[in-house]
């Protein structure tokens, strides 16, 4: 009897394990298949890519703006309040600045484009699926990869250290606006200690690279989910879901991956 | 001499000229089809002729193999062993890039349309043109016009696909699938869901359209009235073999079993009523009560 269950326990262990790792496999084979068609995608339909931009990049900029602001806004009160204790509170500014550019700005930004724009391209493209729109497109001899996913692919890459930027200059600008407006920090102090600790390769190219791979992740998870969708309403609302989980996921890998490899040496 | 010496190098260019595919009866052949999805046997043995020019209906029970047979005639799917092949040439052992051209030379209505939602009527025919032609905007936009007013919606033109009704959506995506005036065409289920009158409308058409382009046509369907009316010759599937066969007269008078329960609607017969199950008075527990 136990090892009958022992048996019955082993095989579904066994079982998620296979399916897991044909998963992986597949999921890398949709991403190998992405970058090899891209090129044709690009050539042949670069206005869908410019599209794509607008749709994940141009309408992911309300939320971004918004948070950006209030995380700045937040990191100035918070820098503020501790800084001050040791009597440096011009610092705060520094402290902004490096927190957004380094972490935050690409962080928070990859997360809000996951839960906006990831989610959105897995439901799109689960919907084409479920509504035979892809096997259409594919019986009129168009390859779905080079027109459907190739756009949104490079659409989301490109989108998403535009944001990230935007999201750390808009943060930036939050802390200012608590710290020297509201507080009443000496601005200059704010500005040029500011101009002092951010180092351009060490900060802002190290955060643009983080939030390209990011990009790439996201994007990848959530086409790949889309594509991957049971064709039902249950089959595309559990894509989205994971879509988002597993995009947080992996950013958050991804992030202490790369921040451990840039940041070493500080 | 001349004669015999023309003669000898046309026999000659002939042996060396690129094997051409040999002009058939029968646009598609498919020979001894198997199939499986995983483990599981859809198609068992099929062997099926689609006469040039013709319009033949495949009918059966869903899940009987029916659609996947279509999806292996537009060589989206390979079957297990077997040939399928299209205007002389085997689908399945071309490569992608053949396939895709052959692809280019078929249209396929699908059950629901399968319209782009994001596109115009307009540019939903437009779309196959566009993307395989280097035809001027308005040479495309004379070519729509005129397929959709062979359905009767050029007026619908500017609408987008969530304002029309199942029966336009319908005509509309059979504009699309003749927008490159196809060899084939494949209907899968083109009259689910639709009114008696928008019924009559896509089969009129379908008959009218494939006459007029000299296409050839698949229909697979379950309304056996609506298309009996309208095709050359049936197949019936039922659990992936072919079960029966002939032209509409002779299925409409067939006294097979089988036959008879699909074309009369009948509900018990050789396709049993009851799902497979245990008995239902072991399922009520019946035996179990008595015996207490």
């Amino acid at each position: 009897m136990v090892l009958e269950h022992l048996g019955k326990g082993l095989r579904i262990v066994g079982r998620r394990a296979i399916n897991g790792i044909w998963r992986l496999g597949f999921a890398s084979r949709f991403f190998l298949f992405t970058l090899a068609r891209s090129a044709t995608s690009f050539r042949r339909f670069r206005g869908l890519t410019f599209r794509e931009i607008y749709f994940s990049g141009v309408l992911s900029l309300i939320i971004i703006i918004v948070s950006g602001l209030f995380v700045g806004m937040v990191l100035g009160l918070q820098g503020y309040e501790t800084l001050q204790k040791y009597g440096s509170s011009e610092a705060v500014g520094t402290l902004v600045a490096l927190s957004l550019t380094r972490e935050l700005g690409p962080v928070v930004s990859a997360l809000l484009f996951a839960s906006r724009a990831g989610s959105a391209m897995t439901a799109e493209i689960g919907l084409m699926k479920a509504t035979e729109q892809i096997s259409a497109m594919e019986m009129m001899a168009v390859d779905p990869i080079a027109r459907v996913i190739g756009p949104r692919f490079w659409g989301g890459v490109l989108s998403m250290p535009l944001l990230a930027a935007m999201f750390s200059a808009v943060g930036v600008f939050g802390g200012y606006l608590i710290a020297v407006v509201v507080i009443g920090v000496d601005e200059g102090a704010f500005w040029s200690q500011m101009q002092n600790a951010v180092d351009f390769r060490q900060d802002i190219v190290n955060g643009v690279i983080k939030s390209m791979v990011f990009g790439v992740a996201v994007t990848a998870i959530a086409l790949f989910e889309g594509y991957d969708a049971p064709p039902t309403a249950e089959g595309v609302s559990g894509a989205t879901t994971r879509t988002v989980v597993t995009s947080s996921l992996v950013i958050l890998g991804l992030d202490f991956v790369l921040t451990a490899f840039m940041f070493k040496g500080i | 001499m001349i004669v015999a010496l023309w003669g000898g190098w046309f026999k000659i260019s002939l042996f060396f000229w690129p094997s051409r595919p040999v002009p058939m009866e029968n646009l598609v052949e498919i020979k001894d089809v198997n199939f499986a999805y995983d483990v599981r046997p859809v198609l068992k043995g099929i062997n099926m002729n689609v006469p040039r020019g013709g319009i033949v209906a495949i009918m059966g029970l869903s899940g009987c193999g029916k659609t996947t047979l279509l999806r292996m005639i537009g060589g989206v799917l390979r079957p297990t062993t077997g040939t399928v092949t299209v205007a002389g040439r085997v689908i399945n052992r071309l490569d992608e890039e053949e396939r895709y051209q052959m692809r280019r030379k078929m249209g396929m209505l699908y059950q629901f349309g399968a319209l782009f939602t994001d596109m115009s009527v307009f540019d939903n025919v437009a779309f196959q043109i566009r993307e395989h032609t280097e035809l001027p905007e308005a040479m495309i936009q004379d070519l729509v016009l005129m397929k959709l007013n062979a359905v009767g919606l050029r007026g619908a033109q500017h609408m987008m696909p969530s304002e029309l009704s199942g029966g336009m959506a319908r005509r509309v995506a059979l504009a699309r699938a003749i927008a490159l005036d196809p060899m084939l065409i494949m209907y899968d289920e083109p009259f689910t869901g639709l009114d008696p009158l928008s019924m009559g409308v896509i089969s009129n058409l379908v008959r009218r359209l494939g006459d007029a382009l000299g296409a050839t046509s698949i229909v697979v369907t379950h309304d056996v009235q609506e298309s009996l009316k309208i095709v050359d010759y049936v197949y019936f599937m039922s659990d992936g073999i072919v079960v029966a066969q002939g032209t509409p007269d002779e299925i409409r008078n067939s006294r097979a079993p089988f036959v008879h329960q699909f074309v009369w609607g009948e509900m018990d017969g050789p396709m049993p009523f009851h799902y497979p199950g245990a008995p239902y008075a072991a399922d009520l527990e019946l035996e179990a009560a008595r015996g207490t």
